[in-house]
């Protein structure tokens, strides 16, 4: 009941705020989005699942099935739950949404009631991508999380936002479609057996079944083969990964700050989020198979080396983080891949931490472009001077995305290393990680030069601005978001016991296959 | 045919009988005072027949009229009519529903569209004649009462593309329709008379026993096929009978555009299914039209969507979208395997596709005529902006043109899926991969006009003072069907599957 509750209140917030006034809108949308903040935080102290969602003798919590309608063979159902993979994501996107609101409140000057309608909208649907157990129920929130974002991008963004919005537009829901075709190909391969397209089904369908029947006349190993290729491509564009990330850059550099916070901070965590439920849960074996395990490290390491060169390559700080996002995100299919206890747990750790990490440093940016109205590193300078709170929390954020211990980002990413360089999977596994792990100097590298130049130093400023200390309201979400990425730096198990508890069984699945767990 | 021993068989005519009583009441209403006729009246009346017509259809089939009863395999439980002249059964009622939901909605949004029309009566007359004439195109069950439904639909809509007299455009647009028109119906009754020939009837379940039976005239039979399937072809706008749709749908008032490219071409697929699946189902080696249907589906959905992207004007974007939708479900035809079996059928999903079409096409028309009616202008550019002054029906018709490109935030999605799923599984890869790679070149131009909606800004001059609540009332209910037949898809699927065994049982 619990998550219809969350949806259901989410959907008739953004209702209600979209027939608000503009006047009202902001605070209004503010409070109506402590409403599934405060269920999902509830929910964690009710949360009793067990295994993970997709795989025998899990127990999901919250969980309620009911049919739907039938197409053909196959029964459609309402079906939805959490296990410890997704509740941390529900979790972050209440409080990332709320927290974006509410930084939005200087920003957003125009359309108001649209505006945060909208934000409250693709809430909504992305608590219900990361809480969907049946395939075209999960499918309907990821298409619907689009739309608005297309229109948060292109009617609130920067001046070229027409472009921005309709690329990330059209290359996501390419992305979609190759990914569907590919989905679909693994259920009419599994042919009668499957009655239902619940997620769960498929999964051990797949689990345990061969593919019987040819599909576009592949069958067995190679239907698995080239429908994980097609998965994989479709995720790598949300994700996104080198060299599918162009639309990245794009995409949020144009969308006005809060957005990109719930650009950066989950909507790339749909992407692998998906991967690891399709490609690296639902087709383990051929995750681990060679050449695809070594294939696929490379590209999260390439992924992870040239988001980060890019990133040193700019002079604006909003693409700095952006470029960034891709290279955090390397890190995720470094361990994803890496198919040992802690490279997969702490990869999934990583997804929740980067989402805070990324909307801290995307929120801090933008708090600073209202004031100064620039974002041009060389443009500005010295203001921790000016606003000195928002000056210091900007470089806490930073230190944290470079792995600061104490600190969120430093948990994930040793444990994706410590994962990663275990791994039996991957050829070569230390060489990987070795290279990936530079990719940490890089971002040390370009943070702390951008931090240098805007931040410390002499007072300098070419736009025409006062600058003041920024209101209480845009400080407060950056204060949140610290203390909350200091927290799980402490006290990692918060969410770390669960996503390990999900993720165990996928680990024994792989042994199954032949992959030896170590 | 147990349910409705207490009815008459003829009973089962009641929503084309509800529709003719309600055009020629509006005439008798007319009459009484044709100088100060209420508008308001008018509607009303026509909204009330269409209604009660899409009432007693509904009811039907829900009740099970015209389906198989228990024990009965498919094609049984059909009424037949005068002689077989005329047949109801699941997939007549079916497609009923579709074409007197479209006129409710048509009729409603008319109201404020033709509040400077001087023949106001007239028009509602010929909207309900022609959907009379749709209503028993669905019904037909032989060629003559075919051909005549047919001219009953084609008549009143050459004057009503017309119907905009000091309208150039309009008239323009009326003539080209009649001329292609009459030059289409003269084909197709030259179609029927040689299939006459050749099998020496005209009543469905003649010609099909007469074909099945074996006749020595192949050549003429075939022949005969050829031009009834150019007739079809025509009622449907598909490639290279389309090319009076971008003509006619721009020159007709908005709401027409919206019945012709709705309604009408529902009616064109009921006698296309009926006459190809059901009479000329054994005689695929006289005349393959299986493979005729796929290159004209292929080549019609490719054409119009990239005519489409070339297009500055919105209806007629949306014209060569109501073609490429036409290409969609002709895929039906194209993919046909020979009999209906298993629970998903490639014929039931093109009458699926029909359904969610008849809402989602009429709505996006219906807000060209609220954009007509505001005087903003034709073309994209026009329509910039427009989001800011209306968003309520700038929504709406986001709704509409999102769920035709097939994203899932209306039934277009499933539908769409329904076609491709059943596509691919009856074999036809290739067929699919054309529907799937049509559906992301139409995704460029439905974005093209959301973007000019919310994104652009507007001209300065731009002022909208009214808000007409006829149209907003008819836009409203086509969007809350649109998005609703998400989650109520099942019903579709559930009643076109009867629909189609009833036909290819």
């Amino acid at each position: 009941m619990l998550i219809e509750l969350l949806l259901a209140a989410t959907f008739l917030s953004a209702l209600w705020v979209f027939v608000a006034s503009d006047e009202t809108a902001p605070k209004l949308a503010a409070w109506l989005s402590l409403v599934p903040l405060g269920l999902s935080l509830y929910m964690w102290t009710q949360f009793d699942a067990a295994g993970n969602g997709l795989l025998a003798g899990s127990e999901i919590a919250f969980e309620t099935q009911i049919d739907w309608f039938q197409f053909g063979q196959y029964t459609l159902q309402y079906h939805v739950g959490v296990d410890g993979v997704s509740f941390p994501l529900v979790v972050l996107v209440t409080v990332l949404t709320t927290l974006a609101i509410i930084s939005s409140w200087t920003p957003i000057d125009e359309r108001q009631s649209q505006f945060y309608g909208l934000m409250l909208l693709i809430e909504m649907a992305l608590l219900g991508v990361f809480t969907s157990l049946d395939f075209f129920l999960w499918f309907i929130f990821w298409e619907a999380v689009l739309i608005p974002m297309y229109f948060l991008i292109a009617v609130w963004g920067g001046p070229r936002r027409k472009y921005a919005g309709a690329k990330f537009l059209l290359y996501t829901n390419l992305g979609s479609l190759v990914m569907f075709v590919g989905l679909f190909m693994l259920v009419l391969g599994l042919g009668d057996s499957l009655t239902q397209l619940s997620l769960p089904a498929i999964a051990q369908g797949l689990q345990a079944g061969e593919l019987s029947r040819p599909v576009f006349g592949l069958a067995g190993a190679d239907l698995r083969a080239v429908a994980f290729l097609l998965l994989f491509l479709g995720f790598a564009v949300k994700v996104p990964v080198v060299p599918f990330h162009t639309w990245l850059p794009d995409a949020h550099v144009q969308a006005p700050s809060p957005v990109s916070v719930i650009l950066a901070g989950v909507l790339l965590k749909m992407g692998t989020y998906a991967l690891l439920r399709f490609n690296f849960t639902m087709l383990a074996d051929v995750a681990t198979s060679s050449p695809a395990a070594e294939i696929i490290a490379a590209v999260g390491v390439v992924s992870v080396i040239y988001g980060a060169m890019l990133a040193l390559a700019q002079r604006d700080l909003k693409r700095i983080v952006a470029y960034s996002s891709i290279s955090s995100m390397g890190y995720v299919i470094v361990g994803l891949v890496a198919f040992t206890p802690h490279g997969m747990s702490g990869a999934t750790f990583q997804m929740v931490s980067h989402g805070l990490i990324s909307g801290l440093l995307f929120m801090s940016v933008g708090v600073l472009y209202n004031a100064t109205h620039t974002r041009m590193v060389g443009d500005m300078g010295g203001l921790a001077d000016k606003m000195p709170l928002t000056a210091w929390i900007f470089v806490a954020g930073s230190f944290a995305y470079m792995g600061l211990p104490l600190m969120s980002g430093f948990v994930a990413e040793v444990l994706i290393f410590i994962g990663a360089f275990d791994s039996t999977v991957v050829a070569g596994a230390p060489v990987f990680t070795a290279i990936a792990m530079f990719g940490i100097v890089i971002v040390a590298g370009y943070l702390l030069w951008a931090m240098q130049r805007a931040i410390f130093g002499p007072f300098e400023l070419e736009t025409d601005y006062d600058i003041e200390p920024a209101p209480v309201h845009d400080v407060a979400p950056l204060a949140v978001l610290l203390g909350l990425i200091i927290l799980l730096g402490i006290q990692p198990d918060l969410v770390y016991e669960a996503i390990q508890d999900a993720i165990g069984p996928v680990l024994e699945l792989n042994s199954v296959f032949g992959g030896e767990l170590r | 045919m147990s349910e409705i021993t207490t009815l008459p068989n003829w009973t089962a005519l009641g929503p084309a009988l509800a529709l003719l009583a309600t055009a020629l009441a509006l005439l008798a209403v007319d009459m009484v005072d044709p100088e100060e006729s209420s508008s308001v009246l008018l509607t009303g009346t026509s909204v009330t027949g269409g209604l009660v017509a899409l009432g007693l259809a509904l009811w039907y089939l829900f009740a099970g009229t015209g389906q198989p009863a228990a024990g009965q395999e498919a094609p049984q439980g059909a009424l037949d009519l005068f002689g077989g002249a005329l047949v109801i059964d699941a997939m007549s009622l079916f497609f009923t529903v579709i074409v007197t939901s479209v006129a409710v909605l048509v009729a409603f949004a008319s109201h404020e569209y033709l509040r400077d029309h001087s023949y106001q009566a007239e028009y509602y007359s010929l909207v309900l004649l022609a959907a009379t004439g749709m209503v028993t195109v669905t019904a037909a069950n032989s060629f003559v009462t075919a051909f005549i439904a047919i001219e009953l639909v084609s008549l009143p809509s050459y004057a009503l593309v017309a119907s905009l007299k000091t309208n150039e455009g309009s008239s323009e647009a009326g003539l080209k329709y009649f001329l292609v028109g009459a030059l289409s119906s003269a084909v197709f009754a030259y179609g029927i008379a040689l299939v006459y020939v050749a099998t020496g009837s005209l009543q469905f379940d003649a010609v099909t026993t007469a074909i099945a039976d074996g006749t020595p005239f192949t050549s003429l039979l075939g022949v005969g096929m050829v031009m009834i399937l150019g007739g079809v072809a025509f009622k449907i706008a598909a490639v290279p009978f389309h090319f009076w749709a971008p003509d006619a749908y721009e020159g007709a008032p908005a709401p027409i555009s919206a019945f012709i490219s709705s309604a009408s071409k529902a009616a064109g697929f009921v006698l296309g299914f009926r006459v190809f699946v059901d009479v000329f189902g054994g005689a695929m080696g006289v005349f393959n039209w299986v493979n005729a249907f796929l290159i004209i589906s292929v080549v019609t959905m490719t054409v119009a969507n990239f005519s489409a992207l070339k297009q500055n004007n919105v209806k007629r974007i949306l014209a060569y979208s109501s073609v490429a939708h036409a290409g969609y479900v002709l895929i039906a035809l194209a993919a046909f395997t020979g009999s209906v079996d298993g629970e998903i059928s490639i014929l039931g999903a093109g009458m699926a596709h029909l359904f969610v079409y008849g809402f989602m096409n009429t709505g996006a028309f219906l807000f060209i005529a609220l954009a007509e009616h505001w005087e903003v202008g034709r073309t994209v550019e026009d329509y910039h902006g427009l989001g800011e002054q209306a968003p309520f029906a700038c929504a709406a018709m986001t709704v509409f043109l999102f769920s035709l490109a097939g994203l899932p935030i209306g039934g277009g999605f499933f539908s769409k899926f329904y076609l491709l799923f059943a596509t691919v599984t009856g074999g036809q890869g290739l067929l699919g991969a054309a529907l799937v790679i049509n559906s992301v070149v139409s995704l460029f131009y439905y974005t093209r006009i959301v973007r000019a909606l919310w994104t652009e800004d507007a001209a300065a001059d731009l002022e909208l003072t009214e808000y007409p609540t006829g149209l907003y009332i008819a836009i409203a209910v086509a969007a809350l069907a649109t998005v609703l037949l998400i989650p109520g898809f099942g019903v579709v699927i559930e009643y076109a599957e009867i629909a189609a065994r009833m036909i290819g049982g």
